[in-house]
C-alpha cells in the first residue's frame, strides 16, 4: 500500500495547551485527515473519561490544582486512558493516538506526573507533541462560547455563567502549566508549536514522514469561516447512454443545469469564490457556464475505469464478469484492470484536499467517484 | 451570453474554450502550483550557514514542479566587479570602498530580479545574500512592495563550530577567493570574514519582524521556526525546506530489467521480464551486495517488471504506484512503427514538444512530473535508496537531481541495465556515475 512506508512504528500524538486553545479541534481533524489518507488514527481524549469517572461537573474548583482529589481522579483517568491508546496501537493495529488533554506535561526523571507515559520507547511508539499556544484574548472568549458553551459539563448553558466558571478553569492550569520549551529543557523532543491559530510554528526534530505530514497539515489548515461547494459536472452524452468515463460533453439537460448552477451561484453571493475543474470536458462546459474564472486540474479527474472505459455496467458484466463481481466485493479496494482504484483516488486527491484547507470559498465541479473521495474526508466516512 | 465552445489542445489533450476561433481568457490550467504575484524569496544569515546550498536546491525545486525561478548570488556580482578578492578586509564594516561595491552589487542584483520577475515572466527570484541586518531587508522588503512581489525570507541559523568548518572545508576553500591560497590561509581568511559580520547580525526576531514571511532553519534543520505564511507557494517551500537534510548518502536509479514487450519493442503494457531482463535483475542482486550499502530502501513501482527485479534482490522492498511508466493512453502496447502509422499526428505532435505531449487518454512528461513530487520529497527525507522504475519515470526523476530543463527532460538517456548512482556535492548539485552497463536497448533519438 501506498501509505506503508509512512509509519513503521506506532506513533502517540500527544496534545498539549491551556483550555480553550483549539486542541481537541485539531485533535479530531487531524484524525479525520490521517484515516482519510490511509493511517488508522484514533483519538483519546481524558476530558470525556473524566466525566465518566466523574458523573457530574459542578464546578472549575475541581480543576484547582490543590484539590487532591480530583488529582488522584484526572490521574487515574490519564492512565486508564493511556491503556487505551497502549491496546489500540499495539493490538488493534492502529497506527496513531491522539492524546488530548489540558494536563502539563513534567518529563523529568523521577517525578513524572504520569510515570512511565512518555517512556515510549518500552512500547516502541514514537512520541510527537503538538502544542497549541495562544494569548488573544478574544480567540480564547470565541472558543469558549462556540463549544465549552454546549459541553456537556454546562447543561443550563447560561453563557455567562459558562464563561465565568470555564474563564476560572483556565486559571487553574495556568498556575502550573510549563509550555514546551525547545532551548534547553524539551529541545530533544519532536513537537509543533501552534501560536495564535496558525500565524507562526515553532516545529523541532521531525523524526519520520508522517510527522512531516503532520506538520504540513496543520500549517495549511485555518479557522476562518467559509463554504466548500462540491458538485459533478452536468449530465453528460455518456450518462444518457449509461456508459462510464470517457471524455464526452454535456447532454442538453446537463446544459440546462450548468445555467442553473450559474443562476444559483449568482444568488448565494459568495464573496471572492474559486472554481475548480477536472481536465475533462464535462466538467469544464458546466464552468464555462459560470462566466468566472476557473482553474482545471488534472488531478480531479475520474476514476480511471482501465479497459472498461466507456463500457456500460451491462456490457462490463458480460466482457468481465469475474472483475464486476470482485468490485462489488470491495468497492475501495477493487482497482479496474489497467486503471484506478477509490484507494489510487485518495492519494491522487490529497493535494487537492490540502489546498482546499488553504483555501476560503470554493466550489469544486468534479465526477461521482472523485466528489465521494472528497466528501469522505468532510464528513469523515471510512473507507 | 452562451457557454464559449470548447476545443481540445491537440498537444496537451487540454479543453480551451475559444471565440471566434480565438482562444479566449478565463480558464487556467492548475500545474503543480499557481503563483499569483511573483514571490522574492531573501536568504538571510552569516556567511558558511548554507545560504547558497539552499537558494540553489530551492530553484532547482522550484523549476523542476514547473515553477520557473532563478537565484541571485550577490557574491558572484561582487567577484564579476571586483575581479581579485584580496582578504577579510574588504568585508570590514568601516571599509567604505567595500561598503559602496557591496551594495552597489546588491543593488545591480536586484535590478536583475525585477527584469526577471517583471519582464521575463519568471515567478520566483531568490536573493542569495547575508541580508543580516535589518535595515538591508527593509531596503529589499521596500523594493518587493514597489513592484508588487510577495517577499519570503528565509534565515537559517547555525552555531556549530564542527558543522561550521565543515562548510568552509567543502565550498569554500574551492571558491575563486582562495584560488591562491592555501587551506590554512583561506579558513583563516574565511574565520575573520565571517567576524566581519557578526557585530551588525540582527537574526529574524518574533516581536521585531512579527509581520514579516518568514522561515528560520536553525541548526541544519533540526528546527524551525514559520512566520506568517502567505500563500501556496510560501507553503510548498516551507514543506520542501523541512524536508532536506545534508546527511551524506547516494540515490541509485536504474530501470526494470529489459521486459518481453521490450524484446518486441512494444511500449507500456504489463509485461514480466525476458531472459535477459531476469539475467539483469541477478546482475543488480550481485552488485547491490558487493557496494555494501548501509540500510538500502529500495523502492519499485507496481508494475510486474520492476517488482520482478527488486525481487532478485531478496531484500524488502517497497512498491509505488506513483513510479508506474507514463500512459501511453491509446498507443499502450504499441511500437514505434505501429503509432506512426495509426497516429501520424499524434507521432508528429509528440516530437514537436517531446516534453509537453499528452498520448491521448495517456500522460505527458509533465504529468508525470506532477505524479511523481511525492516521490521526490521522500527521496530527499530518505538516506540511501534504490529506485528500480521505467525509462519515462527514470528521466523525470534524473532532471531533478542533475537540473535538467524540461526541453532537454524527456531526451536523458536512461539505458536498460544500468544503475546511476547519484552523489550529492557541494551546494546540492549531483555527482553521477553509470555502473554496470551492458548491452543498451535504443530508444527513440531526436
Amino acid at each position: 500500500a501506498w501509505a506503508s512506508y509512512m509509519t513503521n512504528s506506532p506513533t502517540l500524538i500527544v496534545m498539549i495547551g491551556l483550555p480553550a486553545r483549539g486542541k481537541t479541534y485539531m485533535s479530531k481533524k487531524l484524525t479525520r485527515y490521517l484515516n482519510w489518507i490511509g493511517v488508522p488514527t484514533k483519538v483519546f481524549n481524558l476530558g470525556v473519561y473524566r466525566r465518566e469517572a466523574v458523573k457530574s461537573y459542578k464546578s472549575y474548583d475541581f480543576f484547582r490544582h490543590d484539590n487532591k482529589e480530583a488529582m488522584e481522579i484526572r490521574k487515574r483517568c490519564a492512565l486508564v486512558a493511556l491503556e487505551d491508546v497502549k491496546s489500540y496501537l499495539l493490538e488493534e493495529s492502529g497506527q496513531i493516538a491522539v492524546r488530548s488533554s489540558a494536563l502539563k506535561i513534567v518529563l523529568h526523571q523521577g517525578s513524572s506526573k504520569l510515570p512511565g507515559v512518555f517512556r515510549h520507547l518500552i512500547w516502541g511508539l514514537k512520541v510527537f507533541f503538538v502544542e497549541s499556544v495562544c494569548d488573544d484574548p478574544e480567540v480564547i472568549a470565541a472558543n469558549i462560547l462556540e463549544v465549552k458553551v454546549s459541553s456537556p459539563d454546562y447543561p443550563e448553558r447560561h453563557r455567562e455563567n459558562v464563561m465565568d466558571d470555564f474563564l476560572k478553569r483556565i486559571e487553574c492550569y495556568k498556575v502550573t502549566y510549563q509550555p514546551l520549551d525547545p532551548d534547553a529543557y524539551d529541545k530533544d523532543l519532536s513537537f509543533i508549536k501552534v501560536i495564535n491559530v496558525g500565524q507562526r510554528f515553532l516545529v523541532n526534530r521531525v523524526q519520520d514522514y508522517i510527522q512531516s505530514k503532520i506538520v504540513y497539515y496543520l500549517m495549511n489548515i485555518h479557522v476562518q469561516p467559509r463554504t466548500i461547494y462540491l458538485c459533478r459536472h452536468g449530465e453528460s452524452e455518456y450518462n444518457l447512454l449509461g456508459r462510464i468515463g470517457g471524455d464526452s460533453g454535456l447532454s442538453p439537460r446537463g446544459k440546462q443545469f450548468s445555467q442553473a448552477l450559474k443562476k444559483f451561484i449568482e444568488e448565494q453571493e459568495i464573496v471572492d469564490l474559486k472554481v475548480w475543474t477536472s481536465q475533462l470536458k464535462r466538467t469544464i462546459q458546466t464552468a464555462e457556464c459560470l462566466g468566472v474564472l476557473y482553474e482545471q486540474w488534472k488531478i480531479l479527474n475520474e476514476i480511471d475505469a482501465g479497459v472498461c472505459e466507456e463500457m456500460t455496467y451491462a456490457e462490463i458484466e458480460a466482457k468481465y464478469p469475474e472483475e464486476f463481481a470482485m468490485r462489488d466485493q470491495e468497492k475501495y479496494l477493487y482497482r479496474y484492470p489497467g486503471g484506478e482504484s477509490y484507494q489510487d483516488l485518495v492519494q491522487r486527491l490529497e493535494p487537492v484536499i490540502m489546498e482546499l484547507e488553504r483555501q476560503g470559498n470554493v466550489l469544486v465541479i468534479s465526477h461521482q467517484a472523485v466528489m465521494r473521495c472528497l466528501l469522505a474526508y468532510f464528513l469523515d466516512k471510512s473507507a | 451570453p452562451a457557454a464559449r465552445e470548447l476545443t481540445q489542445n491537440p498537444l496537451q489533450k487540454t479543453w480551451e474554450p475559444y471565440d471566434n476561433g480565438l482562444p479566449a481568457g478565463h480558464s487556467a490550467q492548475r500545474g503543480v502550483c499557481m503563483t499569483n504575484c511573483p514571490t522574492l524569496i531573501v536568504m538571510v544569515g552569516l556567511p558558511a550557514r548554507g545560504k547558497t546550498y539552499i537558494s540553489k536546491k530551492l530553484t532547482r525545486y522550484l523549476n523542476w514542479i514547473g515553477v520557473p525561478t532563478k537565484e541571485f548570488n550577490v557574491g558572484q556580482y561582487r567577484r564579476d566587479l571586483v575581479k581579485k578578492y584580496k582578504s577579510f578586509e574588504f568585508f570590514l564594516p568601516d571599509n567604505e570602498e567595500g561598503l559602496k561595491i557591496r551594495k552597489q552589487c546588491a543593488l545591480a542584483a536586484l535590478n536583475d530580479v525585477r527584469q526577471y520577475l517583471s519582464e521575463e515572466n519568471g515567478h520566483v527570484a531568490v536573493f542569495d545574500a547575508t541580508n543580516t541586518t535589518r535595515e538591508r531587508r527593509e531596503t529589499i522588503y521596500k523594493f518587493g512592495e514597489e513592484n508588487g512581489y510577495k517577499t519570503f525570507f528565509v534565515e537559517s541559523v547555525c552555531v556549530d563550530p564542527e558543522v561550521i568548518a565543515a562548510n568552509i572545508v567543502q565550498v569554500k576553500l574551492g571558491s575563486p577567493d582562495y584560488v591562491d591560497c592555501s587551506n590554512d590561509e583561506a579558513t583563516e581568511d574565511f574565520m575573520k570574514r565571517i567576524e566581519c559580520y557578526k557585530n551588525s547580525y540582527e537574526t529574524l526576531d518574533e516581536t521585531l519582524d512579527k509581520d514579516l514571511s518568514y522561515i528560520k532553519i536553525m541548526d541544519v534543520g533540526r528546527s524551525y521556526l514559520v512566520n506568517r505564511v502567505m500563500d501556496h507557494i510560501q507553503s510548498r517551500i516551507v514543506y520542501y525546506l523541512m524536508n532536506i537534510h545534508v546527511t551524506p548518502r547516494s540515490i541509485y536509479l536504474c530501470r526494470h530489467g529489459e521486459s518481453e514487450l521490450n524484446l518486441k519493442g512494444r511500449i507500456g503494457g504489463d509485461p514480466g521480464l525476458s531472459v535477459r531482463g531476469k539475467e539483469f535483475a541477478k546482475s543488480l542482486s550481485q552488485f547491490i551486495n558487493e557496494q555494501n550499502i548501509k540500510d538500502l530502501k529500495v523502492w519499485t513501482s507496481q508494475m510486474k517488471r520492476t517488482i520482478q527485479t527488486a525481487e532478485a534482490l531478496g531484500v524488502p522492498y517497497e512498491q509505488w504506484k506513483v513510479l508506474n511508466e507514463i500512459d501511453a493512453g491509446v498507443c499502450e502496447e504499441m511500437t514505434y512503427e505501429e503509432i506512426q502509422e495509426n497516429y501520424p499526428l499524434e507521432f508528429a505532435l509528440r516530437d514537436q514538444d517531446k516534453y509537453r505531449y499528452r498520448y491521448p487518454k495517456g500522460e505527458s512528461y509533465e504529468d508525470l512530473v506532477q505524479r511523481l513530487e511525492p516521490v521526490i520529497m521522500e527521496l530527499e527525507r530518505q538516506e540511501n535508496v534504490l529506485v528500480i522504475c521505467h525509462q519515462a519515470v527514470m528521466r523525470c526523476l534524473l532532471a531533478y537531481f542533475l537540473d535538467k530543463p524540461a526541453e532537454q527532460l524527456p531526451y536523458l538517456k536512461c539505458p536498460l541495465h544500468t544503475v546511476l548512482k547519484l552523489t550529492p556535492v557541494a551546494y546540492g548539485k549531483c555527482k553521477y556515475v553509470y555502473l554496470l552497463y551492458k548491452s543498451g536497448y535504443t530508444h527513440q533519438e531526436r
